[in-house]
């Protein structure tokens, strides 16, 4: 979406893919933002834990670094017409998976296995079990903030409250999480604390207050630092929503105009209905399609010609467009072009109805120009005629493309335009 | 021939009414039948379960989960001329069309069709055709044309994730505007062939497993 200000170039950002998780969504995130697939990293990580337990250390750093993925619905990608249908169950929503347990599982197993590892190789054979205790619970605590956090983004009244923040919306499952976390971490410690060992009562004490930091720090650690991260989503979030609240405004205010304009002008069909359709456009690329400023892309400027004709004119011009590339100089002549063919059509096919139809390959952009109407013979045109011939044809051409009608009479008209199109490298 | 039966599902009573102010021509000439209407999912299912209409003209837009939920509740028996689903829609929202289509609605038609057009479309789709308006084709092409990143899949899917050129063209001529026996004439062949293209795009619409296809709608913003 462009915002009114002018685009800033943001750095693509690393999220964990929270939708489905198989632990806390890191492998799959840093997949997406390397492009590469999803298991070479999970064999990285894997690989990575056979070297001292570093994959683990890894992982779960990046866990409590990386920020989840907002719902595509708070990204702003999403025109409101279908966030709305979305909200309201008119649409399909997103799949969740309650795969609570797999993950759960999977985690201990990994974190079991990480251990016997280091045990191997380190032969500290004592702090085995209070560290897979305190993995344990520090990994069931985070998942926990993940749905909590997940929860947070999906409800409508977006205000933060911390018992939300810890517990999601509550349920046995969440509290069961919560506490049985806490617990293990406290295991942990007690374990620590009474172990019968025959060091001095200092070293126990020192130690068992390191781990009690150092859990401590452990499960608040990713709230601290997701609450942070929230604040500027929310920001972001409030400030999109005022500028669709003014458009939204602004289109009621334009609705109404048109209804009042209706009703004065119901004795004419014609007019009727050319105020419906334009008012109809407008809302419809509104609520479905998300807005694009005119001179920014292809498409965008073909419809908003072809919306230019169909009001001048009257008729109902279709616009179907494949793929998309910024509008450069060099293409704009083609653009022009298309114009002046869709009002060939609207003035003389007598149809009412014109089919544009628009490819944007790496190559080249191809435009199709049809109508069904009267057609008329090409070769029949004369010479000082210059409405085809000069305003669409050879505009084209003039350009380095190529450019062609096709008419007889009856058969309707179709106006076929190319221009090819210099690869570019990075898009917008 | 017997009346296509219908069932009209849209959430919109204003629009129910239109699409019955349509039909009534046909269903004067007893070419149509129409047997129920609904206003959601629930209703819908019920509505089909109970008079197993030939064709389901469906909302993609619909409360209780879209018009996706509705031929996942009462899906069409498989290779039987059972219950077939025709998509209707006002939202030009790709995914969601493409979504519905692979829910398995065997075409897509936007509700500023008129009655004449739309008879036709039910007929084609009570006879087994697949019905591709200009829009559609274009999002098929769209679909289709794959981003440039995206991982290969399985090779089983090889033929299933692209079109053929025979397919492409045919697609092409579509959302330019072109009916059925004008993509047969310029293309030199039959309508026949033209309607085996379309029933195999439409399959490989619906069988296909490339991600791109549930994910290619945000991936092909320029933005």
């Amino acid at each position: 979406m462009s915002t009114s200000a002018p685009a800033r170039l943001e750095p693509r950002r690393a999220y964990r893919d929270t939708q489905a998780p198989v632990l806390g969504g890191v492998a799959a995130g840093v997949a997406r933002h390397v492009g590469a697939p999803v298991v070479w990293v999970r064999a990285a990580f894997l690989l990575a834990t056979t070297l001292g337990g570093f994959g683990v250390a890894l992982y779960g750093a990046l866990w409590a670094f990386l920020p989840a993925e907002p719902p595509p619905e708070l990204t702003g990608d999403e025109p409101p017409g279908l966030a709305g249908a979305r909200r309201d169950g008119r649409r399909p929503g997103r799949a969740r998976r309650l795969a609570d347990l797999g993950p759960a599982v999977a985690l201990a197993a990994l974190g079991v296995g990480a251990l016997l590892l280091l045990d191997a190789v380190l032969g500290t054979g004592g702090l085995f079990w209070p560290l897979a205790l305190g993995l344990a619970g520090v990994a069931l605590v985070w998942r926990q903030a993940d749905e909590a956090q997940r929860e947070c983004w999906l409800d409508t009244t977006g205000r933060a409250d911390p018992v939300r923040a810890v517990f999601g919306s509550g349920g046995v499952a969440a509290y069961a999480r919560v506490s049985l976390g806490g617990l293990l971490v406290l295991a942990a410690l007690a374990v620590v604390a009474l172990r019968d060992g025959s060091a001095a009562a200092a070293r126990e004490g020192l130690v068992v207050g390191l781990l009690g930091v150092a859990g401590l720090a452990l499960v608040v650690g990713p709230w601290v630092l997701r609450l942070a991260g929230d604040l500027t989503a929310e920001r972001a979030e409030r400030i999109r929503s005022q500028e669709r609240a003014d458009v939204a405004a602004h289109l009621h205010d334009s609705v109404l105009q048109t209804l009042a304009l209706i009703q004065v002008n119901a004795g004419d069909p014609a007019a009727v209905a050319r105020l419906a359709r334009a008012q109809e456009r407008d809302l419809r690329t509104w609520l479905y399609a998300g807005r694009v400023a005119d001179d920014e892309t292809v498409a965008a400027a073909v419809r908003a010609a072809a919306a230019g004709v169909e009001d001048a004119h009257g008729v109902v011009v279709e616009v179907v467009a494949v793929g998309d590339a910024p509008l450069t100089e060099s293409l704009r002549p083609v653009v022009l072009a298309t114009r002046e063919a869709v009002v060939n059509a609207a003035r003389h096919a007598g149809t009412g109805h014109v089919d544009v139809f628009v490819e944007v390959a790496p190559g080249s952009v191809e435009v199709f120009v049809r109508d069904r109407g009267r057609g008329f013979d090409p070769a029949a045109v004369p010479e000082d005629r210059h409405g085809v011939r000069g305003s669409i044809l050879d505009r084209v051409r003039r350009h380095g493309g190529e450019a062609e009608v096709r008419s007889s009479p009856g058969q309707g008209t179709e106006v076929r335009l190319r221009m090819p199109r210099e690869e570019q490298h990075g898009d917008g | 021939m017997p009346p296509v039966r219908v069932v009209v599902v849209d959430d919109h009573a204003m629009f129910r009414a239109g699409v019955r102010a349509e039909l009534a021509g046909a269903v004067g000439r007893g070419e149509v039948d129409l047997v129920a209407e609904a206003a959601d999912v629930a209703e819908a299912v019920a509505a089909v379960r109970t008079h197993a209409p030939d064709v389901v003209l469906l909302d993609v837009h619909l409360p209780g989960g879209g018009g996706v939920e509705v031929m996942r509740q009462a899906p069409a028996p498989a290779g039987t001329p059972g219950t077939r689903y025709l998509a209707l829609s006002v939202s030009d929202a790709a995914e969601d069309v493409i979504g519905t289509i692979r829910g398995g609605a065997r075409g897509y038609v936007t509700k500023t069709i008129t009655g004449e057009e739309l008879v036709a479309a039910v007929r084609r789709v009570a006879e087994g055709d697949a019905v591709f308006s200009p829009r559609l084709a274009g999002f098929v092409l769209d679909a289709f044309t794959g981003s440039p990143d995206a991982p290969p899949v399985a090779a089983v899917d090889e033929d299933l994730d692209r079109l053929t050129e025979r397919e492409r063209e045919v697609m092409r001529l579509i959302a330019r505007g072109y009916a059925y026996k004008e993509v047969a004439r310029e293309l030199f062949i039959s309508p026949k062939t033209v309607e085996t293209h379309m029933g195999s795009v439409l399959r490989k619409l619906q069988l296909s497993s490339r991600h791109e296809l549930t994910r290619w709608a945000s991936d092909r913003r320029l933005l």
